[in-house]
């Protein structure tokens, strides 16, 4: 099957969850990403090479399960960018690339010579990518951030609640993954424009305001009714406020750790639902319209969850769905990933080969193209693992060449 | 601001999408749509539901008064097509046959049965890119099942990661985050088939899993489990955990949170905090602030697998914590962000959204972008660009569409066509 991106080179600073990722999908559709890391800190910039998950219990920079996971595909080199040496290869780089990304803090490109107007000058349609935190301009932008920082400043963190609890936030960073696929659309749409015009660009993409789009209308009911969402009763992040629905939620059952969430859309999800649960309250006058079951939520969810707690989640799920309400279980990783026969039969968990870890299941991409379809089956790269094959074969260098310059530490 | 290029426009420029309205692929059309491409949103007769969705223009009901729909259809035109009308069918093919990309969430077999899916589409237009978005993609059975955006989630393990300490809790959902994280892809997968088009000339067909695209989108629990077979669990405002981690969200004297990131661990990092703490003259709080100067002092990097062996670097690292959970009780979450992040501290205010978007840093940046809406006489503020393309930049070309807004401009022009 032919590769969708395979016309194109991306010499690859990123890292961490919120570059890398971007990179990912470009690779996992054939684009020759080749990633460009430190000898000198052996790729330490990134926190999660040699950081667990681990296979087995050795430890090591090359044995990190989520670098390996979000590096699928692309090929690695190093480079000692304090050498002149070493500038010189990536400037030959850049020549024969379409795109240099990456998510580093402001600045850290100028320091090295590398900054969007040097870039230009090497490669005059060069497309540059940055995501930072807070972008490069404005009061915020030499600040610092990871995911939960994004999250918090954002607004994110804060509508994923409970009213009167602190917020519960993201139990991972939701945004080094957005921030991604955001930062990989501005790669693509940056290729587009290129494509059509012939022209380059420099994108500067700030993580933060990435996640301040991703609000709803929530923004608009504050510019335009001056609602806040810091309220009395909010945030209730398991109700839905747009539109309304009751009830909505996610109820306990029986068993560790057990919990389904159910939502009736409208009424006949409503009368479907009170027949499978067939106790008396179903028919109380409170309970009989949508606008009477929101003045009573609070009640409704203890009618709910006293219904669902002496029950299995799967059983409740599968006589809601028998009934055609809306209706899951909250799954736990290993029942999604290896008994939800949907997963694997999507081919969600491609397998790699790593040269030390061995075989590695790995996050595929969500889609299937009928013509150019995704694949993953090479590891993410151990360090300078292609340094050879990469300076042999673009570069022009020869084997004992660079043999040479790794003995010298310019790789 | 970073400055885009005076008369530039979209990246999408010139490129035609066709959304068929539904709830879960509004976002996806509207990142298309606020890039420059022409996307054309078809509803039914009578008008796609979350046209009435709150909250609404002064709180009342009405015509064009959800604030939901005037966010989600920014930059679109609206035509109404009625699918299940033959005469109206022709019409809809006139139309794909125009088309670069159809973006659509239909039940599964819907379109078949109309000679509406895609082999009967590149019929029409060989070039055509078809996106199709499902909850378990359209060879799943189980994409014929009711949903919502909370049980998207729950089943796909969000909120299995997201909660409190306290179990007793429910896991907890981001609300609405479910159709984006699937909108995403859709826009991902556009664009890929889109640059892909533009060399080798053909059009194909995509299929969208909502439920594929959220497994993917949980960090840790995938990968632990698919790398060590260990279960992740939810801790309150941080990282889901295998084994239980030191919680990171500090009250702050004005009820409000910050998140305290990653504590101390850099000399320079212990000398600055020190002297924070000078100035707002908690030291004589704290009389374990002695071990900052210890910690400013230290030669060399931290080994940072010593805290809890050996004494020195635990009592630095423990007095770190100290320091800035003392700060924080005693200034604004604001403040607190603000002096972390001046001493290099990964440091953040937890806003609210509204907090964030009158913020200094995101009004600089222009991220606030006003909207005409002449009919209502009024500019309306609207959330602006998640990225700044210099060259080929973002932008609301304008409000949502009306119901049938664009029927005569769009069909006239196909009908001349």
């Amino acid at each position: 099957m032919a590769e969708a991106l395979a016309a194109f080179r991306i010499c690859d600073f990123t890292g961490q969850l919120a570059g890398a990722g971007a990179t990912k999908w470009l690779a996992s559709f054939g684009a020759e990403v080749i990633r460009i890391e430190d000898p000198v800190r052996q790729g330490r910039w990134d926190i999660l090479r040699g950081a667990p998950p681990f296979v087995d219990e050795r430890r090591g920079i090359n044995l990190g399960g989520a670098f390996n996971n979000h590096n699928a595909g692309k090929y690695g080199i190093t480079l000692n960018l304090r050498t002149a040496k070493a500038k010189r290869i990536l400037e030959q780089l850049i020549e024969v690339s379409d795109v240099v990304s990456e998510n580093f803090a402001k600045g850290v490109m100028e320091r090295w010579g590398f900054g969007y107007e040097r870039l230009r000058e090497i490669k005059p349609d060069i497309i540059y990518v940055s995501n930072c935190g807070f972008g490069h301009t404005g009061p915020y932008s030499d600040f610092k951030t990871w995911g939960p920082i994004v999250q918090a400043v954002s607004g994110l963190t804060f509508t994923s609640g409970l009213p009167d609890r602190e917020p519960a936030g993201w139990g991972y960073s939701y945004m080094d993954h957005t921030g991604a696929y955001f930062m990989t659309m501005a790669i693509l749409l940056a290729l587009i424009h290129r494509q059509r015009t012939g022209e380059g660009q420099w994108v500067d993409m700030a993580c933060t305001e990435v996640a301040l789009t991703l609000h709803g209308p929530a923004l608009l009911d504050w510019t335009v009714s001056g609602r806040p969402t810091r309220r009395d009763g909010q945030p209730h992040a398991n109700r839905n406020q747009w539109p309304p629905m009751a009830p909505h939620g996610i109820y306990p059952c029986e068993g560790d750790d057990g919990w389904v969430a159910i939502a009736c859309r409208n009424q006949d999800d409503w009368r479907r639902f009170a027949e499978v649960v067939g106790e008396s309250w179903c028919a109380a006058p409170a309970y009989a319209t949508l606008d009477s079951r929101l003045a009573v939520q609070d009640a409704l969810d203890e009618r709910v969850g006293a219904w669902t707690a002496g029950q299995g989640k799967f059983d409740v799920q599968e006589l809601l769905q028998g009934a055609a309400v809306p209706v899951s279980v909250v799954m736990k990783p290993e029942e999604r990933i290896d008994l939800d026969s949907a997963t694997a039969d999507f081919g969600l968990w491609p397998t790699v080969r790593h040269s030390e870890m061995g075989d590695v299941r790995v996050d595929g991409q969500p889609v299937h193209f009928s013509e150019t379809d995704w694949r993953i089956t090479r590891s993410g790269p151990c360090l300078g693992e292609h340094n050879e094959e990469v300076l042999t074969r673009l570069l022009g260098l020869g084997s004992e060449e660079v043999a040479r310059l790794e003995e010298e530490g310019v790789l | 601001m970073t400055e885009s290029r005076e008369g530039a426009v979209g990246a999408l420029h010139g490129v035609r999408v066709v959304e068929l309205a539904r709830e879960p692929i509004a976002w996806a059309g509207k990142l298309l749509a606020d890039m420059g491409a022409d996307v054309i949103l078809v509803e039914p007769p009578g008008g796609e539901a979350s046209r009435n969705y709150p909250p609404y223009l002064d709180d009342r009901p009405g015509e064009d008064r959800s604030l939901y729909w005037w966010h989600y259809h920014t930059s679109k035109r609206g035509v109404v097509i009625d699918l299940d009308d033959a005469g109206d069918r022709d019409r809809f093919r006139a139309l794909v046959a125009t088309t670069d990309v159809l973006l659509e969430a239909e039940p599964r077999r819907r379109l078949g049965a109309l000679g509406l899916d895609y082999d009967d589409l590149r019929a029409v237009r060989p070039e055509l890119i078809h996106v199709a978005v499902t909850p378990y993609g359209r060879h799943d059975a189980k994409s014929d099942l009711p949903f919502t955006d909370l049980t998207i989630m729950a089943a796909s393990g969000p909120p299995w990661s997201c909660g409190y300490d306290d179990h007793a809790l429910p896991p907890i959902r981001g609300p609405m985050q479910g159709y984006h994280t699937a909108c995403h892809f859709a826009v991902l997968s556009a664009l890929t088939a889109l640059l892909h088009r533009g060399i080798a000339g053909r059009g194909q067909f995509v299929d969208v899993s909502m439920t594929a695209a959220n497994n993917v989108t949980t960090e840790a629990a995938s990968i632990t489990w698919l790398v060590a077979q260990k279960t992740v669990q939810r801790q309150t405002g941080r990282h889901a955990s295998v084994s239980p981690s030191r919680e990171t969200q500090q009250l702050c004297a004005d009820g409000r949170y910050a998140n305290t990131g990653v504590p101390p661990r850099r000399p320079h990092e212990f000398a600055a905090l020190d002297k924070w703490l000078k100035e707002l003259g908690l030291d004589a709080e704290l009389p374990e602030a002695v071990f900052l100067a210890m910690g400013a002092n230290w030669e060399g990097p931290f080994d940072l697998a010593k805290i809890g062996r050996d004494d020195a670097v635990t009592a630095i690292f423990g007095a770190g914590r100290d320091a800035l959970k003392l700060i924080a009780s005693r200034v604004s979450a604001q403040e607190f962000f603000l002096g972390c992040q001046r001493i290099g501290l990964a440091v953040g205010v937890v806003n609210a959204p509204e907090e964030a978007f009158e913020d200094t840093h995101f009004k600089a940046r222009g991220f606030q972008v006003p909207v005409a809406h002449d009919e209502l006489r009024r500019t309306v503020v609207y959330p602006g660009a998640p990225y700044v393309l210099t060259a080929s930049p973002w932008a609301i070309s304008r409000r949502a569409p009306k119901l049938g807004e664009h029927d005569a401009e769009v069909f006239g022009a196909i009908d001349d066509h």
